[in-house]
């Protein structure tokens, strides 16, 4: 098939866009898998949680998202500290089958909670910059998507300044490598843990906010995102937040040129074949170091 | 008789005789969901439970099963029993297939549980496009009641029918247990690396779970598809699936032959008492669902079965 460059390049600018986003959900699922690791089968749902949180800020208390994210993420860092301290914690013992059964367990709650509760409508907000879009060269980009952009890139470049250089950061990192070399230096682990979980679930209320402009909800959407963000957390390497950051990156522009070129939803197939093939051929991740 | 299959058989005699006291189309409804359910929950309960390979994409073999029934009949002509065999035969086929290529690429734990997750993804993604499966549309197999086309005009039959292939499935379960088979894949999940000091053949071991895991989740798969003649893409394949395979085995007691069946019928009676307490809206009986796993690992690890087991002892030492 022949395409134009400039279809290519518009396709490629929105693939990197969309791919911020996906990196800001990975990353909040890698720095979970880094320090606890632990898979996060909850993360799709409480993206879902957050993209809901957002919505009603929007529709019922009239704040744009974009105001409501400076509360929804201190609100997610809440909930996410609080589930990994009285939920995922005690009920797991720490055994890695049984975090996987209770975040799945979580996942299937959550999302079905809002299902019962707001059926399976799709909902979408009325942004005052919905419609705008930016001119670059020859392409036009939805002014909510730039912005999206520009400030998933800030937020995980905040969050890798957070790791490198603040004292709760350099314990993170700390238990990450050597859990109980930390534990011994008077770092307290299952706080640590909770912060780690609390900061990760943050990351998505950020990216919910982010995302609800030009995105929609449903009960399920999270679903979409969750797999995804698997896929670059994989990619990436297990743990690795530039590698979380180039994955996403590169997952968006895949997606959105293999989207052109054959559809959405085998686009999607190919996501996921990446997936198979990086886990059975390279799960250390193109990024990482080999186990 | 075979002593250890003894208790299997007369259970499963009790269980045959319910539609000749019980009359009542709610309970055999009821009942053959939750056999239908317990039947995929014991083949995850193989591979899961007893080789400690924790699936969450068993909805790949589910699908299959149900697909191949219906596009075999629908598309070929080719007689339902005949269908329903290769169906289950497709399963195992396909677990042997993502069993070698996953445990050969050494997968485990939590990336053994996200490669099957994302099998069974793209499954649903390819039968939601593929015309040969129905894509968006879906599939009908046409209504022909007859033992021919395995279409039961009562619905005793049809439970009788699920009856059996569960019954089947545990009793090679129960006869897994107590062989040698048994124990190198009860020694897999325990310690792999120490398995293999000892001499099992982990491979080995873990692809023949995984194959007959497949078999039997896709022979309650095929008999989803007969029962109720329509598929498409998100029933077969959905996440539901998945996760209520693995909820059966291990609400009821991962690891045991009874889990899947005890799981199975708590679990339906709770997604009736979902759908009583939450009308028409749907979500709630799976609420339940969720609550249930995360108490279940939280309190009762062994499940059901494991709790029973726990009174055991004590009444023994009093008495």
């Amino acid at each position: 098939m022949l395409l134009s460059s400039d279809i290519l390049i518009q396709a490629v600018a929105n693939g990197l866009l969309t791919g911020a986003i996906y990196a800001l959900i990975a990353l909040g699922l890698t720095l979970i898998y880094g320090v606890l690791h632990i898979i996060n089968f909850a993360h799709g749902a409480l993206l879902t949680a957050a993209l809901f949180a957002a919505f009603f800020a929007d529709r019922v208390l009239g704040i744009d998202p974009w105001i409501s994210v400076f509360a929804l993420a201190p609100a997610f860092f809440a909930l996410g500290y609080l589930l990994q301290r009285l939920v995922v914690w005690p009920a797991s013992r720490g055994e890695d089958r049984a975090i996987l059964l209770v975040t799945l367990g979580l996942a299937v709650i959550i999302e079905n909670g809002l299902l019962f509760q707001f059926r399976s409508d799709t909902r979408t907000i009325d942004h005052p910059f919905g419609f705008d879009v930016v001119e670059l060269g020859t392409m036009l980009l939805a002014t909510t998507r730039v912005v999206a952009f520009f400030a998933a890139i800030g937020v995980a470049a905040a969050l890798f300044v957070f790791l490198a250089m603040t004292d709760t950061g350099r314990a993170i990192r700390a238990v990450a490598k050597e859990r109980l070399g930390a534990e011994l230096s008077g770092v307290d682990v299952p706080h640590i843990y909770a912060v780690t979980f609390g900061l990760g679930t943050a990351c998505l209320a950020v990216a919910a906010c982010l995302l609800l402009p030009s995105y929609y909800v449903t009960p399920q959407v999270g679903n979409a995102f969750v797999l995804v963000a698997f896929t670059i957390v994989v990619l990436g390497g297990m743990g690795s937040v530039p590698g979380a950051l180039a994955g996403g990156l590169f997952i968006g522009v895949v997606e959105s040129i293999s989207g052109l070129l054959y559809g959405e939803t085998l686009g999607q197939l190919g996501i996921f074949l990446i997936f198979i093939l990086v886990l059975l051929f390279r799960p250390q991740g193109l990024f990482g170091a080999k186990a | 008789m075979r002593d250890h299959l003894a208790p299997v058989l007369i259970v499963l005699a009790l269980l045959a005789g319910v539609p000749l006291v019980v009359d009542s189309n709610v309970v055999l409804n009821f009942l053959k969901v939750a056999l239908m359910l317990a039947l995929a929950g014991t083949g995850w309960n193989l591979l899961g439970g007893y080789g400690g390979q924790f699936s969450f994409g068993h909805a790949v073999f589910f699908g299959t099963g149900a697909y191949a029934v219906a596009v075999l009949q629908v598309r070929f002509g080719i007689n339902a029993w005949a269908a329903f065999g290769a169906g289950i035969v497709l399963g195992a086929v396909l677990g042997l297939a993502i069993g070698w290529l996953t445990f050969r690429a050494g997968l485990r734990g939590s990336y053994f549980a996200l490669v099957t997750l994302a099998f069974a993804e793209v499954a649903r993604i390819i039968a939601s496009v593929w015309p040969l499966t129905g894509a968006g549309a879906g599939i009908l197999i046409p209504l022909r009641e007859g033992f021919l086309t395995l279409q039961f005009g009562s619905r005793a039959e049809g439970y009788w029918f699920v009856l059996a292939l569960l019954g089947i499935a545990m009793l090679i379960v129960r006869a897994i247990e107590v062989r040698r088979f048994g124990a190198q894949l009860v020694a897999v999940r325990e310690n792999e690396d120490a398995a293999r000091a000892l001499g099992v053949d982990v491979l080995r071991v873990k692809l023949l779970a995984i194959a007959l895991s497949g078999g039997i989740t896709a022979s309650a798969g095929a008999f989803y598809a007969q029962t109720f003649l329509y598929l498409d893409a998100g029933l077969a394949y959905g996440p539901w699936i998945s996760v209520e395979a693995l909820l059966t085995a291990i609400v009821g007691g991962i690891g045991t032959v009874w889990g899947p069946l005890l799981g199975a019928l708590v679990l339906q009676a709770l997604s009736e008492l979902g759908k009583h307490l939450g009308g028409d809206a749907p979500g709630l009986g799976l609420v339940l669902f969720g609550a249930v796993l995360i108490l279940v690992v939280r309190f009762a690890p062994n499940g059901i079965v494991g709790l029973a087991r726990s009174l055991r002892p004590r009444r023994l030492a009093r008495g």
